[in-house]
């Protein structure tokens, strides 16, 4: 076995040295009817095979490179610099642990710091922390944060909001005895959050730009929200639109969780992703998730360390913000990498390729007999509404080898009216080619 | 003819270089490969960029008036610059590659390069969470397989496989436990969750994040849970327990099968922290053992890589009690046809049905699912048992070989792990912390210090498979040195470790006291002085 240093002469030395007869000496406390179990399992395989069997299972799959793409909903295909996959794979950061012996882990350390200096950059706050999972749980998480904020218990959730990160926040907060008020789903952003705020309303979570890819100004529900001493808790799923559009800081928002995946990481069927969460100075006490900070060393040197650990499980145990550890390091390093490459320059241009791709693809989609464009503003999606059941057209349009965008039935399945609305997403990695395609096919799958 | 034949050989100059070794200070503050590098943000500026990319046409903005105006502040590299940068970084790590990373409870084994190969197939790195299943066939069939492998090797009926770590896999189990007391009318009641004092802090801070209190089960002085004192505290308001087994002083739970009986008895759930089932994965099925509910770290037991802190990836296993409850999204299989249930359709479902509801907004790590696959099939059925085995094998021979002159906490042999606590150390004026930075002028990551809590100055030391018995011998040799130095008063020497790291010691008092969580510009930083 190739991972195994072992042979069995050695194994034998070694047994002896312990002073233990065979192996299973070793697993005495063991139920000796549950040692030693039977596996319905094959045995050992070399690299050849298991590379040919999952490669096999892979090309039964539709990568988004193969065809005119246009999937997004808080998942989106962008290029990723080649510089960006070479490094994550080096040894010294693939395979390191969690850096709790910060002499010998600057490097994890430092780019963490980095990454916490890009994330407040962006989304406009203050601090940030090391990642959560991914932009979900992450929203879930910044509910809890909220109530133990205020000491209220209300959380009132957008219409505007990706129905999944929604999902996510009530199973998160209806264990805790948390009240969820949903706003009925909302196409054209016209919902009044304001009136729904209460003097029990911990904070209201709105999404820029929403699953319908509107965009929201947040400024008058901030203002809406404090006025009731409540938080708002911005989501951003695509975080490069921050390239281009107003920071959820600039507009008041006190929490911003987003999804960091467009940076550096691929779409991997949903994870690993990386979580964006960062807020205000005065709350970082209240933060859940790791935290680096900047110190010096015995001799003056400047160093990085994990900090304000007291917050962590591993400290606090049940008195700990969050239970989380695992973060998502690798996929952090991978959004500092693509972020320092870019720069402010290159993320404000690629901000605006999207949107530029967006406007090209919703001109063209909307002359089509049959298709109806429902947004008044959007940066790189938009949502249509369908002369046919989205579903069936998403299928169809599959068969013909363009993945079209997400059916409204697909996040949510228990609104009728959602049926025929088809969320379509734009990056820098459509051609023009790819709309004409998607034009003509929509075309006929419409007529 | 060699390449420098235009300079002089080199020999080593005789005498003076010990004394100055530490002591050469460079202009640069560099020491030949450790090479000292600043901040992105302090290296590039805000015009630079090192990716190109096409022109924009400027001729749209349906932007809603919301436009970034502001300065964003953040500098790019060139792609040389860039590389550079991160390379340097890189090489201020210590990492599995570069040498035994004997961090207790944490599994650092060695990660085959086979799975991050495999898991870069653009059929699954470029896919896209939701995309027809129709284009997506091989990925579910993937997830489908690898949920038939972890029910197979736990010998239980369910498993959960979007949890994201082990701590989202404590949460999917014990919301799963707390459903299906709600759905027999006593989650108002069932308030109350046991846990050993050397758990996990996870564990704890998952119950009361499900709006459980917790309570500690006193251990019975072999660094096992006490059984009855564990029944002495069972009752009709306790929802279940949480135990590590092998538990978390690298012991097996001898009484396992007795605790189960006792909490199932009492009306609870037993859930297992699954940290540590390399310890016995392709040898004993947690299943046989009472178990409800189990997660598995990925990133532990089959190897997904560590990175520095995740991504993990948390699959939870779960008995037919729990299976009802467990959360959407799951793959299900009907004539070869593999579908995503996202939903519950029937109309008893509206408000979800028995699902505990949605744990994260897609479907679970598929890049540490394709990794752990390609790992388990990589060793099969025999080299996961003989894996195990060897695990078990090297901490043995660590404990065997170290006892002469460090402390085991317990008698016996161990598990997958070797717990120590500081008794060697007594009246030395050398402490855990000092002997584990010592190990870092030797070469090797330290040991987990100070966990579990219930030895003192514990050190934890978990070799895994991985490591031959040479590089053992050689880690058990250095210390074995390091004790007796620390016995025969080398007090000062350990107190100053490491010196040869990138790093000295680092003030983590002042981090916490004054906290600088971000980089920001000198005019900035002046500013607010």
């Amino acid at each position: 076995m190739r991972y195994l240093p072992h042979n069995n002469a050695e194994r034998q030395a070694m047994l002896n040295a312990i002073g233990a007869a065979d192996i299973d000496a070793l697993f005495a406390d063991v139920p000796a009817d549950a040692l030693n179990a039977g596996f319905d399992l094959p045995d050992h395989q070399g690299e050849m095979e298991v590379e040919r069997a999952l490669g096999r299972l892979a090309a039964k799959n539709r990568a988004a490179s193969q065809g005119p793409f246009f999937i997004g909903a808080g998942a989106y295909k962008h290029h990723i610099p080649a510089t960006v996959d070479h490094v994550i794979q080096r040894s010294e950061f693939l395979t390191a642990y969690t850096p709790y012996q910060p002499e010998i882990a600057q490097g994890t350390l430092q780019y963490l710091f980095e990454f916490q200096t890009q994330v407040a950059a962006l989304t406009g706050m203050e601090v940030a922390n090391a990642s959560m999972y991914d932009g979900s749980t992450g929203c879930g998480e910044a509910a809890l944060m909220a109530r133990r904020i205020t000491k209220r218990n209300k959380v009132l959730l957008s219409g505007g909001l990706h129905p999944h990160y929604g999902a996510v926040t009530r199973t998160n907060l209806e264990l805790v005895n948390a009240k969820v008020v949903q706003s009925p789903m909302n196409v054209d952003a016209s919902e009044d959050l304001a009136a729904q705020i209460d003097d029990d309303t911990a904070c209201v979570i709105v999404q820029t730009p929403d699953v319908f890819g509107n965009v929201r100004d947040l400024t008058p529900i901030a203002e809406a929200a404090h006025a009731k001493g409540a938080l708002l808790v911005a989501v951003v799923t695509e975080v490069v639109s921050l390239g281009a559009l107003k920071s959820p800081g600039e507009m008041g928002a006190d929490i911003v969780v987003g999804e960091g995946q467009s940076l550096g990481n691929g779409l991997n069927f949903g994870g690993p992703y990386v979580g964006l969460f960062a807020t205000r100075q005065k709350y970082i006490r209240q933060m859940p998730g790791r935290l680096c900070g900047e110190t010096t060393d015995a001799d003056g040197k400047r160093g990085f360390v994990l900090t304000l650990s007291t917050r962590e499980q591993h400290i606090r145990r049940d008195k700990a913000t969050s239970n989380i550890c695992t973060n998502s390091g690798l996929c952090t390093l991978a959004f500092t990498i693509h972020m320092t490459l870019l720069g402010e320059a290159g993320l404000r241009k690629l901000a605006m390729l999207n949107h530029e791709s967006a406007c090209r693809t919703a001109d063209a989609l909307a002359k089509i007999d049959g298709v109806e464009l429902l947004n008044k503003s959007y940066f790189n999606e938009f949502t249509l509404r369908l002369s046919k059941d989205a579903s069936e057209v998403v299928e169809k349009l599959a068969g013909d080898g363009v993945l079209a965008g997400v059916p409204g039935a697909r996040l949510l399945p228990h609104r009728k009216d959602a049926r025929n609305l088809l969320i379509v997403a734009a990056t820098e990695c459509v051609s023009d080619e790819d709309i004409e395609t998607f034009t003509s096919k929509l075309a006929e799958a419409l007529s | 003819m060699s390449m420098n034949n235009q300079g002089r050989p080199t020999t080593p100059t005789s005498g003076a270089g010990e004394a100055m070794e530490t002591n050469v200070k460079t202009f640069t503050g560099n020491k030949a490969l450790m090479i000292e590098e600043a901040l992105s943000f302090e290296v590039g500026d805000l015009s630079g960029s090192g990716v190109d990319l096409p022109e924009l046409s400027g001729q749209y903005d349906r932007l809603g008036g919301v436009n970034r105006n502001e300065t964003i502040g953040l500098p790019g590299l060139s792609e040389p610059e860039a590389m550079r940068h991160f390379v340097r970084l890189s090489q201020k790590n210590y990492a599995i590659d570069m040498g035994p990373f004997p961090l207790g409870s944490c599994t650092m084994k060695h990660n085959p390069r086979l799975n991050e190969k495999v898991a870069r197939l653009p059929g699954f790195a470029d896919l896209h969470p939701l995309a027809p299943e129709s284009a997506a066939q091989g990925a579910l069939e993937l997830i489908d397989t690898l949920a038939f492998w972890l029910k197979e090797l736990t010998g239980m009926p369910a498993v959960a496989m979007s949890p994201k770590a082990g701590a989202h896999g404590e949460l999917c189990g014990m919301m799963a436990i707390k459903a299906a007391l709600e759905a027999r009318g006593e989650a108002d009641r069932r308030v109350r969750v046991l846990a050993p004092e050397s758990a996990h802090g996870t564990n704890p801070a998952t119950a009361v994040q499900c709006g459980f209190k917790v309570e500690a089960i006193p251990g019975d002085g072999t660094g096992r849970v006490d059984l009855e004192a564990l029944k002495e505290k069972l009752g009709d308001d306790v929802a279940g327990i949480m135990v590590t087994n092998p538990n978390t002083c690298g012991l097996f739970e001898r009484d396992i099968r007795a605790i189960a009986d006792a909490v199932h008895d009492a009306g609870g759930y037993f859930y297992c922290d699954g940290a540590n089932f390399n310890a016995i994965a392709g040898k004993v099925k947690p299943g046989d053992l009472g178990v409800d509910a189990m997660h598995i770290n990925l990133h532990k037991t089959f190897s997904t890589p560590h990175g520095g802190g995740g991504p993990g990836a948390g699959p939870t296993v779960l008995s037919e009690a729990l299976a009802p409850f467990a959360p959407l999204p799951y793959v299900s299989c009907e004539d070869g046809k593999y579908s995503l249930v996202e939903t519950l359709h029937h109309a008893e479902a509206e408000d979800g049905g028995d699902t505990l509801g949605r744990l994260t907004a897609f479907h679970g790590q598929m890049g540490m699912f394709v990794r752990a696959l390609s790992y388990m099939m990589s060793h099969g059925r025999d080299g996961l048992k003989q894996a195990s085995e060897d695990a078990v094998l090297n901490a043995n021979y660590v404990l065997a070989r170290l006892k002469s002159e460090m402390t085991p906490s317990f008698e016996g042999p161990c598990m997958h792990e070797a717990l120590f606590d500081d008794r060697f150390l007594k009246d030395t004026g050398v402490e855990t912390i000092d002997f584990a930075k010592a190990m870092i002028d030797e070469g090797y990551h330290p040991m987990t210090m100070y966990f579990p809590l219930v030895v003192h100055g514990a050190m934890l030391i978990e070799p895994t498979e991985s490591e031959s018995k040479r590089e053992l011998d050689l880690f058990c040799d250095a210390l074995l040195s390091l004790a007796k130095r620390a016995k025969a008063g080398e007090t000062e020497s350990f107190k100053a470790a490491p010196v040869y790291a990138p790093r000295r010691r680092l003030d983590e008092t002042a981090a916490a006291r004054h906290p600088v969580l971000r980089w920001t510009p000198p005019q900035t930083a002046q500013a607010a002085e």
